[in-house]
């Protein structure tokens, strides 16, 4: 069904609904500035609008229902699978303006979050009282909380304490006919009805729009402390994984880089790190101060007996925030060495890492590939990165048929497509992939019972029909 | 000639993944509140007219009203460089407009560019004007009649923080050379970069800036036929006259053997050091002399920290510092300017939040975008005034000023002083006014 452009009369009806016309962008500079996110392809949207209120977001969306046209919610557009691209143009809704509420309720251990927060805002309020909101995507300091509801986003802590989804109590949501809807509530128990605060969760903003959200926070652990043993050979650092969680432990942080890692952080932020490992892992661990020494001490032991060529355990919390930084600089850093950056997120259940270290390496020898690796090694959830260039077309044909292959190592081995970014539009043609049955099509019976019409975020999870994967732009 | 569009840095363009970490770090984002304003948003502009999906002038106030601070090159851990993307972009589009403009308006304009700044007998003659209207009445009389109202809000909000210029005599008396002071052999012979602004509007700055370093043990000299830096011009998209001044700087400062070549304005430091970027083209010989003139290169702070200038008398205040852009990100001199403050014994040293941010005067983008500016200037105050602090310390002539605007906006006159970190050091090393 062919969709309703934006003339003249729409945007008249607009202007009624968002009065000041500062935040209605439709210039053309203002349009291409919202046309990508962190991933690829350029869509530009028809007009942009920067709501305040969920009042504001369920008229906009009401109008869009009646009359047909695409609503894309946006937070950073720091997604790297295509989330909030405009795909068949329409309104781009900018939610990181809704910034203004982040209200801790320590005593219920709760935080109250409009969506455009930063993740990273709710860490340190949070912390101000002694408690804590564990999930910790490496992009907290510029992604929106409700991007990370709508991707189900997670981060190192995910080993210990879960991900988004582990975290929300009840959610304000604008469906997608504009009405404005309550899910769950503020208890941690809660089994009236359908649970709609999972559903929307990992929707990728396919199901409405989050408005506000009850976040549950947790206390604070006493401290923490932190390992870096190195390795000359990154399969010996998947044993040691196994044997560390095999062990009694559980780590809150089990991270990994391999060299092409550890040199692009070092060039970018000089680190400590040893530039000579073939992989290094950074293990945290946290809880009362004794616990934590007698416990890095056995991480140690064990390392070592799996082949660590070194174990050092950080001094001071500064040497620790060092050690943690870098592996947040990670992911951008890589991109010097070359400029193109396809990140994968797939995930394989932990006892299979060192298995898919080999098939990597397997991979990226086939396809003469600049694939590094680096990841929540603690949880499988491993992000196989590959640098190239997208003016060699043949290297990004090459890219294109690694890409195809990592994914079906993971499945192979048990996995998942997607551990935390989301399908949005560059794995929807590999759903099939993963789901051989009516998987898909229970999906879509959901999709179409909320969205009738298609306006909410079309374009996203679901494949078109003989919809190929293709890098470009 | 090279097409408009070549002039278009696309190869730092594409360095850029597009991840926004830079996004928090950017003022304009930050006031502004568009991705447009954004420097990944920024950066897409230029790329897309590079690849002719916009045009030149689609770049022009996405361009025009961004500060120039690079606080998002320091943010990037792609390392993306901001600052050749912006410069490149500049220029491109100062060329697409004299392409356009009138005849009349780009006589003007040269003028201002060419003649005025680079022309330290101008710059002379302007502060002897402006210290004869403060010293004879002048001042008063044009206040009463409300002459100053008379000018747009732009220009009549500056004429309040002007700073006291020196007397004609006083300024024509400066010596050339300051002996180094307490050593029998200088630490380092140095020469003064005096900056043309600095020097008419500051001069009682930078007499003591040469002061202070004669103090810590160095020999300073300063050559009458220095020149502009050309940032200004450099901004503006006027490489051309940028690199003419360079040449003529690496030139005059040939002319003698020193250590070092210490400037103290955070905005003239960092173009000086990127001289050999800026001369690139100009072929190996230009380059490597350009090298040579960049290696000795110095902010004062490095040196007088480095020389342990005695800073002995106290100073009774809570202070905080607000950086220049330029020192932070382009020289990345960030910690000799603290640990000198520290040392001034009775001082209360006050971090703000989010130190690096701008201030918003940015050259020549507080006159020119008025509206823009203070609003980056508001989120400043507000920072500046949760640390309580009665003084302020900057680094540039340009900050100085604008935050005296802000303190002035707030009314905070009575309380809150602001003054250049070398006037402080001054006062703690014992040097009179
Ligand atoms: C360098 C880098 C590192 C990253 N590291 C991690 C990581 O460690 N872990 C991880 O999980 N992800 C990571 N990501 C991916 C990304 O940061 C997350 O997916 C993040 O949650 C996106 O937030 P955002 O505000 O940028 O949302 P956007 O990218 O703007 O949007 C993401 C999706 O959410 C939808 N959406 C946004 N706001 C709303 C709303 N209010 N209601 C409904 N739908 C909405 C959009 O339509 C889109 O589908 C990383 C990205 C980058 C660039
Ligand atoms: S400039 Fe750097 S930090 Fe900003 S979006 Fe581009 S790559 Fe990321
Ligand atoms: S230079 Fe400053 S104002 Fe310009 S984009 Fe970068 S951070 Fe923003």
């Amino acid at each position: 069904m062919e969709y309703r452009k934006i003339d003249g009369e729409i945007l008249g009806k607009l202007k009624e609904l968002i009065s000041d016309s500062k935040r209605l962008l439709t210039n053309r500079q203002d349009l291409a500035s919202y046309s990508y996110d962190a991933s690829f392809g350029i869509y530009y949207p028809e007009i942009v609008i920067q709501p305040n209120t969920t009042q504001e977001v369920s008229s906009v969306v009401k109008l869009a229902n009646q009359y047909h046209i695409p609503v894309y919610p946006r937070g950073q557009a720091t997604s790297l699978s295509g989330g909030p691209l405009p795909v068949e143009g329409g309104i781009v809704l900018d939610l990181s303006k809704m910034d203004k509420t982040l209200d801790i309720i320590p005593e219920d251990l709760v935080a109250i979050v409009t969506p455009g927060v930063l993740t990273e805002n709710i860490h340190k309020e949070a912390e101000k009282v002694g408690l804590m909101y564990p999930p910790d995507p490496s992009s907290s300091a510029v992604s929106t909380i409700g991007g990370n509801l709508a991707e189900n986003s997670g981060g190192p802590r995910g080993l210990k304490y879960g991900v988004t989804k582990d975290y929300v109590l009840g959610l304000e949501v604008v469906t997608p006919k504009g009405e404005i809807i309550q899910t769950g509530g503020r208890t941690v128990k809660n089994v009236t009805g359908y649970d709609l605060t999972k559903l929307i969760i990992g929707s990728e903003g396919t199901l409405g729009i989050i408005t506000k959200a009850i976040l549950q926070l947790i206390p604070k652990p006493v401290t923490t402390g932190t390992a870096m043993a190195v390795f000359d050979e990154i399969i010996a650092s998947g044993e040691a994984i196994s044997k560390v969680l095999t062990s009694g432990i559980c780590p809150s942080k089990m991270e990994i880089m391999d060299q092409a890692c550890i040199q692009a952080v070092e060039d970018y932020q000089p680190s400590g790190l040893p530039v000579n490992a073939d992989a290094i892992v950074l293990i945290e661990v946290d809880g009362h101060p004794s616990a934590v020494k007698a416990e890095l001490a056995q991480i140690k032991e064990i390392c070592k007996q799996v082949g660590a060529i070194d174990v050092q355990v950080a001094r001071s919390k500064s040497d620790e925030a060092v050690l943690w930084k870098a592996r947040k600089l990670v992911s951008p850093a890589i991109t010097r060495i070359k400029p193109t950056k396809i990140s994968e997120d797939a995930t394989v259940p932990r006892s299979k890492i060192p298995e898919m270290f080999k098939r990597l390496k397997i991979i990226r020898e086939k396809y003469d590939l600049d694939l590094v690796v680096f990841g929540h090694a603690g949880d499988g959830n491993l992000h196989p990165n590959i640098v190239a260039d997208k003016r060699d077309k043949e290297e990004m044909k090459r890219v294109e048929q690694a890409v195809a292959e990592i994914f079906e190592a993971a499945i192979d081995l048990g996995g998942t497509l997607s551990g935390e970014h989301g399908i949005g539009t560059m794995k929807a043609p590999f759903m099939s992939m993963e789901f051989k049955g009516v998987e898909l099509e229970m999906m879509k019976l959901i999709k179409d019972s909320w969205d009738p019409k298609n306006i909410m975020n079309p374009g996203k999870i679901f494949p078109y029909p003989g919809q190929r994967f293709v890098l470009e732009g | 000639m090279r097409k408009l569009i070549d002039l278009l840095p696309y190869e730092e363009t594409i360095q850029c993944v597009q991840c926004g970490y830079c996004l928090p770090a950017c003022p304009t984002y930050l006031t502004m509140g568009t991705e447009t304003h954004s420097p990944r948003g920024r950066i897409n502009l230029v790329k897309m007219a590079a690849e002719g999906h916009l045009s030149i002038s689609d770049l022009e106030n996405p361009i025009e009203l961004c500060l120039g601070c690079r606080a998002c090159e320091t943010a990037c851990p792609s390392g993306v460089q901001y600052g050749k993307i912006l410069e490149g972009a500049k220029e491109a589009i100062y060329k697409n407009k004299s392409e356009n403009i009138s005849n009349i308006k780009k006589t003007a304009q040269d003028a201002l560019f060419m003649k005025l700044f680079p022309n330290s007998q101008k710059w002379t003659t302007i502060a002897d004007l402006l210290w004869l209207y403060q010293t004879s009445g002048l001042q008063k009389v044009a206040h009463k009649g409300n002459l100053t109202k008379v000018l747009p809000e732009n220009l009549s909000v500056f004429e309040g923080v002007m700073p006291n210029v020196t007397s004609p005599l006083a300024r024509r008396k400066r010596p050339t050379l300051f002996p180094a002071v307490n050593s029998e052999k200088p630490i380092y012979k140095v020469a003064f970069f005096t900056g043309c602004i600095m020097d008419a509007l500051f001069e009682k700055i930078n007499r003591l800036s040469m002061e202070l370093l004669s103090r810590a043990g160095c020999e300073v000299h300063v050559i009458q036929e220095q020149t502009c830096c050309g940032a200004l011009h450099a901004h503006a998209g006027r490489k051309d006259d940028s690199v003419t001044l360079a040449k003529k700087n690496i030139e005059v400062f040939e002319s003698i053997e020193v250590d070092f070549i210490v400037n103290n304005a955070g905005g003239c430091g960092a173009l000086l050091i990127e001289y050999d970027h800026l001369l690139a083209e100009q072929g190996d010989e230009w380059t490597n002399r350009a090298k040579a003139f960049v290696k000795k290169t110095k902010d004062i702070s490095q040196i007088l920290f480095d020389c342990k200038v005695s800073l002995n008398q106290p100073v009774n205040a809570t202070v905080t510092y607000q950086r220049s852009c330029h020192m932070t990100n382009v020289q990345k001199v960030t910690e000799e300017p603290v640990a000198l403050l520290k040392q001034i014994p009775g001082i209360v040293y006050k971090e703000m939040e989010n130190p690096h941010m701008c201030c918003g005067s940015a050259g020549i983008y507080n006159v020119v975008n008025y509206k823009e500016s203070m609003e980056v200037l508001d989120e400043k105050m507000i920072m500046a005034k949760k640390t309580d602090a009665t003084i302020v310390v900057t680094t540039n002539p340009g900050c100085l000023l604008q935050m005296k605007l802000g303190v002035q906006r707030e009314g905070l006159n009575e309380k809150v002083r602001v003054v250049h970190l070398v006037e402080l050091l001054a006062a703690a090393a014992g040097l009179g006014e």
